[in-house]
């Protein structure tokens, strides 16, 4: 196992190096200088400025001092509020977009996996047709129209639950959670149904029968492990979709998340707070689906055997 | 009182297109130490008749219709399913098919086995472990106190099915119901495992129902046998009373189709067709080369059948597609009328695949889901220009007649036709082309009994027919006995013997072929 | 040919294909069925919008300002006036096609690069594939937000970026189909008769492929649609005085505690024709008999 998690690791480092690659040039290429907007700076000033970025240096030389200051884990500062460092914002938003992100998580997995596997224990009958409903219902409903919906509903009509913020009133993180969680339980819903149907059609599964098990442990001993394989391989696309689903859901709410953070950067065309949020996001996401397949792998023996003795899936 | 006594059970499945009867009141006994065989063609209703008294059918859409199921004296058909678990796996255990996929491939063999034991005994874990262990041992698999921790995917398919005879066995049943236990291994795992099955039952006492769609597997070991023809026993009766003078037609036509005697004349000519000479053909996996040909000379003789025989994993399927150029070459020499084809290229090339055809083993994959007959048949004769677009109908029904397909038929497509229609289907195209030379690779072992006796007669008719030249690869020694002039026995890529199908089985030589020959089931038969 | 065998031929019975059959299938499918005839509807629509628009695309009436549906405007006006089913109309036209031309682009791109790597196989498939696993590894929802700040809102670009994703995954279903397709015994039996390559791929590849690329491009385009609408609703895709879908219902959100029809009937609209698609992609899905395709 230990050999399987180094060398996915290694495969992730050229992957993370090359979004880093990207983003940056990407950023720079962009048209328009950070301070050509803003009038009436002194040229004297903008050298100071551009001097103090690293602007005045060959690009190629920008990209390696960057890296350099990477690689000590500073992002960087920030174009638009000068004494604010990317490290900062990021400190501030993690906490807030990770939990919420947890609670999401939370709801999809077992919300949906439980869904899932009901539905899969009788196909094709009320059992399997009102979840599967709802969760067709989850697929089609973005999280952008679920979430000023329920809003709507729950805020203002029924005004039973806060419609912004985040840990001010109590209550005020039922409403982001549900919207940010409720696609993905739909997926996962979806999968853990197909996932379960699949097992449970096995020629084991008639053996475990044939022993004399009860229903629940045919299911639960010999079932889920099988059928819910493709759910936690799903985790890592889940968690990449789940954070850009929080910038919607933290601009809807008003929560000062890193999502918001970011797509307020997007519009100040700050570029340097999109070039550190982008790298810190995306190395999290190529990590998040390591781990994800890491996950999977080692909860099926054939590949675990497979990656023991060296060989590649 | 016999062990199990089963009365007119009727079962019938319930779809949108109406009731099928699956199961139509059958009666047979089991009596305890003794083995009672089912035996039926795909489809005759032989595992579901077992599988419902122990509630394994679904139900809907399967419906219990009648009878009777008395086990030990109490009704199974009457019991509710909290009754039938305490009897599944404690009274009444149960082996299937395909050891592959019986196992739960997340669980250590140890877990699954035990289960039974803890769950209807109670048997601590760690006692049920050392129960499991001793079993192992008994079963045959080495160093059981090791391998328990295992998953399924390390064992062989034949260790595999021994693990599931252990489990089977771990609540010292009374009744063993073995679903084809052996149709998935080769020949002579086949025969260990049914000496083992024999064996255990035997010293334990317990009634056994075997389940097969072939009456030489049970020759050696059944004490009853049952057929079953459309959801009805049409015969019943001691193992000696059906094999030495069976009444009902069926049952004649079951035992007329196991293959039996030897070819009679050689009309082969002198000039040889197919020269192989010091075939090589590796795979490279990774880092690994598997060497599934290595080093094989052999000579076809114009007009001759050479039956190529092996287990899985011998080669024989791989030279046959070394020789028709379906896979590349590693080393030696592959002469067809004097040409040597692993050089050839272009339109010398397609020429020669014109010469030479296949016909594949199985049926459903071997021909195109999406083209008619008509479209499939018509494909080589135009590729080839044999015929024009004007008179390729023409040709396309000739063909049909010769297989023995309906001209009918001529617009419909593979799914439409049965496994066996299908199989004329791919000999038809094979020989479109009018090619001197066909390899045919293991072409009945995918169909029924019956039906494969009618493929293998229509083979040798149209063999002669067409005068063709024909290498027959077959895991069965007795198909390919009855078919080819000649015998050539591969084990693990190399040819290990060689000579006629008389002198082979009357005097073999290596110890490989002894044990080969020793494996085939029912062999007095032959 | 003698009439005896266009007889014959003429009288054989029809053989029904695996088209047909899976038609069959599908038309029981009354939630299939339902779907297609919605997407169909709606795709009529957005193509003659400019001929059967109520109003005129940027026509306003300040002094109305926002009213709730009405004999004059079935679904309402917003702040300026305008009528909302115009709007919807039209953001429709743009909504779809994205949604189509996006998954054009992906289907184009993945369908061949999956098709060659699988048939050629080997190294050149080694290579190829192991590009896309590197490319499925980056985080590329964050990349087109990304590469719309850049270089600005621009649909074109918005285009190529939603279909740069989602080929990735076109690839690798038809790699998949390529692959196991040509361990087939007939696709051998076809070498075996010495079909040229080309004809191969054409009669006995390809339409054998067919379905599971018929499926996923039905799944594909709704989440295209998704993704459009997303990055529209930030305020990073389609921007005035264009419309879509999305930016209706992003405009409807910032007003919907005094107009809430402004969110209601684009979400709807946006809604039901996302079900419609993935109710026909999983009614083909079942008709087509195509398993384990992502879901």
């Amino acid at each position: 196992m230990g050999r399987f998690l180094a060398s996915r690791l290694l495969q992730a480092i050229p992957v993370i190096l090359a979004v880093i690659t990207v983003t940056f040039f990407l950023v720079r290429v962009a048209p328009g200088g950070p301070f050509d907007s803003e009038k009436a700076v002194i040229p004297e000033v903008k050298a100071a400025l551009e001097a103090q970025y690293r602007l005045d240096q060959p690009l190629f030389s920008q990209y390696l001092a960057y890296l350099g200051d990477l690689a000590q884990g500073d992002f960087g500062p920030s174009f638009k509020y000068p004494g604010r460092s990317v490290n900062e914002l990021i400190g501030a938003g993690l906490p807030v977009t990770a939990e919420l992100g947890l609670y999401a998580l939370l709801i999809a997995t077992l919300i949906g996996g439980l869904a899932g596997v009901i539905a899969s224990l009788r196909p094709n009958t009320p059992q399997d047709y009102v979840p599967m409903a709802l969760a067709m219902i989850g697929i089609c409903m973005p999280t952008f129209l679920l979430g000023p919906l329920l809003v709507l509903v729950f805020g203002i009509e029924l005004e039973w639950l806060p419609v912004s913020g985040w840990g001010d009133i109590p209550g005020d993180k039922i409403l982001p959670s549900i919207t940010l969680g409720a696609a993905y339980a739909a997926y996962i819903a979806r999968l853990s149904r197909a996932g379960m149907l699949e097992v449970l059609s096995q020629d084991y599964i008639r053996t475990a029968r044939a022993k004399g098990l009860p229903e629940w442990q045919v299911v639960v001993k010999h079932g889920l492990r099988g059928g819910l394989l493709p759910v936690v391989a799903f985790l890592g696309p889940a968690f990449a979709g789940l954070l850009a689903g929080s910038f919607v859901v933290e601009t809807i709410f008003q929560i000062p998340g890193l999502g918001r953070f970011y797509v307020q950067a997007a519009f100040n065309r700050d570029y340097t707070m999109i070039l550190g949020t982008t790298v810190f996001l995306s190395t999290l996401i190529v990590l998040f689906n390591l781990l994800s397949d890491v996950l999977a792998a080692s909860l099926n023996p054939r590949l675990r055997h497979q990656y023991q003795t060296g060989g590649m899936p | 009182m016999a062990l199990l006594e089963v009365r007119d059970l009727g079962v019938s499945f319930v779809t949108r297109n109406g009731v099928n009867k699956a199961v139509d009141g059958i009666s047979f006994d089991v009596e305890a130490g003794k083995i009672t065989a089912i035996i039926g063609e795909s489809g005759s209703g032989k595992s579901v008749a077992c599988y419902s008294m122990l509630g394994l059918v679904p139900m809907p859409p399967g419906r219990i219709d009648g009878g009777s199921a008395h086990f030990d004296g109490q009704d199974l058909l009457q019991m509710s399913e909290a009754e039938l678990r305490k009897i599944r796996g404690r009274d009444i255990a149960m082996i299937f098919q395909d050891p592959m996929t019986c196992l739960n491939p997340f669980m250590r063999i140890g877990e699954q086995m035990i289960e039974p034991l803890v769950l209807h005994r109670g048997t601590s874990k760690a006692e049920a472990m050392e129960r499991a262990i001793e079993l192992l041992g008994e079963v045959g698999i080495r160093e059981p106190a090791s391998t328990i921790n295992c998953y399924p995917h390390e064992f062989s398919g034949g260790m595999r099915q021994r693990v599931m005879i252990a489990m089977a066995l771990i609540n010292e049943p009374r009744l063993l119901i073995a679903d084809e236990p052996t149709t998935a291994l080769d020949v002579t795992i086949q025969a260990q495992i049914l000496q083992l099955i024999a064996e255990l039952q035997k010293s334990r006492d317990i009634g056994v129902i075997f389940i097969s769609h072939d009456l030489a597997v049970v020759a050696d070991i059944a004490d009853q046998i049952a057929v079953m023809q459309e959801g009805r026993i049409v015969e019943r009766g001691d193992r000696e009373a059906i094999f030495s003078h069976a009444e009902h037609p069926y049952t004649q036509k079951l035992l007329s189709a196991i293959p039996s005697g030897g070819k009679e004349n050689a009309q082969a000519h002198d000039d040889t067709l197919v020269r192989v000479r010091n075939l090589k053909t590796w795979f490279h996996s990774g880092e690994e080369t598997v060497k599934a040909v290595d080093d094989v000379s052999f000579e076809i003789r114009r007009g001759e059948i050479l039956g190529m025989v092996g287990e899985s994993g011998s080669g024989k399927s791989t030279i046959g597609r070394s020789l028709l150029r379906l896979v590349p070459v590693t080393g030696g020499e592959v002469e067809f009328d004097g040409v040597d084809v692993t050089a050839l290229e272009g339109t010398a090339l397609k020429d020669m695949r014109r010469r030479m055809q296949m016909i594949f083993q199985d049926p459903f994959a071997s021909l195109n889901p999406r083209m008619t007959v008509f479209d499939t048949l018509a494909e080589p004769l135009l590729l080839h220009g044999i015929e024009t677009r004007k008179s390729v109908s023409q040709a396309v029904l000739k063909l049909m007649d010769d297989v023995g397909l309906m001209r009918s038929a001529v617009r419909k497509y593979p799914h439409e036709f049965s496994g066996g229609q299908r199989q004329r289907i791919a000999i038809g195209r094979a020989l479109a082309t009018r090619p001197e030379f066909v390899v045919a690779d293991e072409p009945v072992s995918a169909l029924d009994v019956t039906i494969q006796a009618q493929i293998l007669d229509l083979m040798e008719a149209l063999g002669r027919e067409y005068g063709l030249t024909m290498l027959f690869v077959s895991h069965d020694l007795a198909v390919v006995k009855h078919l080819a002039d000649r015998i050539v026995v591969l084990y693990q890529g190399r040819i290990v013997e060689q000579g006629t199908g008389d002198s082979l089985f009357a005097n073999p030589q290596e110890p490989y072929t002894q044990r080969l020959l020793g494996a085939i089931p029912g062999r007095h038969l032959l | 040919m003698n009439t005896e065998v266009i007889q014959d031929i003429a009288q054989a019975e029809e053989g029904t294909s695996l088209w047909q059959d899976a038609w069959v299938r599908l038309r029981k499918n009354h939630l299939a069925v339902l779907g297609l005839v919605v997407l169909l509807f709606m795709i009529v629509i957005a193509l003659l919008t400019p001929w059967i628009a109520p109003y005129a695309y940027d026509a306003q009436n300040l002094d109305l300002g926002a009213t709730p549906p009405s004999a004059a405007h079935w679904l309402g006006t917003d702040v300026f006036g305008r009528d909302l089913l115009t709007q919807i109309m039209y953001g429709g036209r743009i909504s779809l096609a994205v949604g189509f031309i996006a998954t054009s682009v992906a289907l184009l791109i993945g369908v061949s690069w999956g098709a060659i790597a699988g048939y050629v196989g080997g190294r050149t498939d080694a290579i190829m594939m192991r590009l896309v696993d590197i490319l499925y590894a980056l985080p590329f929802m964050i990349f087109i937000v990304l590469l719309m700040v850049v270089f600005g809102r621009n649909v074109i670009l918005l285009f190529l970026a939603i279909g740069a994703v989602e080929w990735l995954t076109m690839a690798r279903i038809m790699r998949g189909q390529m692959q196991s397709l040509r361990q087939q015994e007939f696709v051998e039996a076809a070498v075996s008769l010495g079909l040229p390559p080309a004809t191969i791929i054409r009669r006995h590849l390809v339409p054998n492929a067919l379905g599971p690329i018929i499926v996923y491009t039905t799944l594909t385009i709704p989440s295209v649609m998704l993704l459009e609408a997303f990055l529209s609703f930030l305020g990073l895709g389609i921007q005035p005085p264009q419309t879509s879908w999305g930016l209706l219902i992003s405009y409807g959100a910032e007003t919907m505690e005094e107009y809430p029809w402004l969110l209601i009937y684009p979400g709807l609209t946006l809604t039901i024709t996302l079900f419609s698609l993935n109710f026909l992609g999983d009614g083909l899905r079942d008709a087509l008999d195509v398993r384990g395709s992502k879901d």
